[in-house]
């Protein structure tokens, strides 16, 4: 099984790249974008029989730093 | 005083802290590779290293803090073995969970590599107590990730607990409250960005940082 971890900063939590990107579409002549969060995708192949808890564990204890991120997961069955 | 530095894969400022401990401890330290599960019998102060464990790669610090000779780190320090980490080891120290915050990209997102002024915010502490509160001290600092976040609770607490031993006097990168390190509860465990191992002789510019490992020879021994 496949599962996709999406790591995001927390609200609050200033975000320097996002504020880069922001201003490089600015530059670009994007004028609409109100704000830019950069955040991380991890994908994972994972042993069946992985249980959701197992996931959450990994996100805690490496995946994502939690004082500072949250972590979203989303399984894809037989994937 | 006998000394452990710990290495990590892209760890580069190992052995100037290894130099800076001989020359003020007369001792070389031993240089413990991260893949050990245990430190040297008797080891009496440990050194985390500035550089670039493992790239930086998912977070500054990260794959570091999770390395099999952290956990004989975190049981020594629990024991009260003084526990010092250096830029890198800063941002070790907290993904370990050993030091509150998180160490996060620079807020202008440019590294930053010059002299900064600091002022010494605890003077009591292991580490400062060869220093006078107060006291304007110049490090260098050479970081990428050096913005100091934490919650307004924590920060208070740091704050009312005396765990702020070390302040930037100007903007440098970011931080909240312009911290540049901290202490655990306990008092045992510094962490800082700026590299005191980088001024202890004439020659590098300076000698600012000499007194912090004079002072750990002194309660050490």
């Amino acid at each position: 099984m496949k599962a996709r971890v999406f790591v995001t900063l927390k609200t609050g939590v200033l975000d320097p790249q996002g504020k880069a990107i922001h201003h490089a579409l600015e530059g670009l002549g994007f004028s609409g974008v109100n704000d830019v969060r950069a955040g991380k995708l991890i994908e994972l192949d994972l042993a069946d029989g992985t249980t959701s808890s197992d996931i959450e564990d990994m996100c805690r204890k490496l995946l994502a730093n939690t004082v500072i991120e949250n972590f979203r997961i989303e399984r894809l069955e037989d994937a | 005083m006998k000394s452990a530095v710990i290495v990590f894969p892209g760890s580069n400022c190992d052995r100037d802290v290894a130099v800076a401990l001989e020359q003020v401890t007369g001792r070389k330290p031993n240089m413990v590779w991260h893949k050990e599960s245990d430190l040297p019998a008797d080891t009496d102060f440990i050194a985390l290293p500035g550089g670039f464990s493992y790239g930086d790669y998912l977070r500054s610090g990260a794959m570091a803090a999770r390395s099999p000779i952290m956990r004989a780190v975190k049981e020594a320090a629990g024991r009260g073995v003084p526990l010092i980490g250096i830029c890198n080891g800063f941002q070790v120290l907290t993904e370990a969970g050993l030091l509150p915050g998180a160490l996060m990209r620079n807020a202008a997102l440019s590294f930053v590599c010059r002299p900064v002024s600091l002022r010494v915010e605890n003077s009591q502490s292991l580490f400062t107590a060869q220093y006078d509160s107060g006291e304007t001290v110049v490090f260098p600092v050479a970081h990428h990730d050096g913005n100091y976040q934490a919650d307004e609770a924590t920060l208070d607490r740091l704050e009312g607990q005396g765990r702020v031993a070390f302040r930037y006097l100007d903007e440098v990168n970011g931080s909240a409250r312009r911290i540049a390190g901290i202490l655990n509860d306990a008092g045992n465990v510094l962490g800082l960005m700026p590299h005191p191992e980088r001024v202890v002789e004439p020659a590098h510019g300076g000698t600012d940082g000499r007194r912090l490992f004079e002072g750990l020879l002194e309660t050490v021994s």
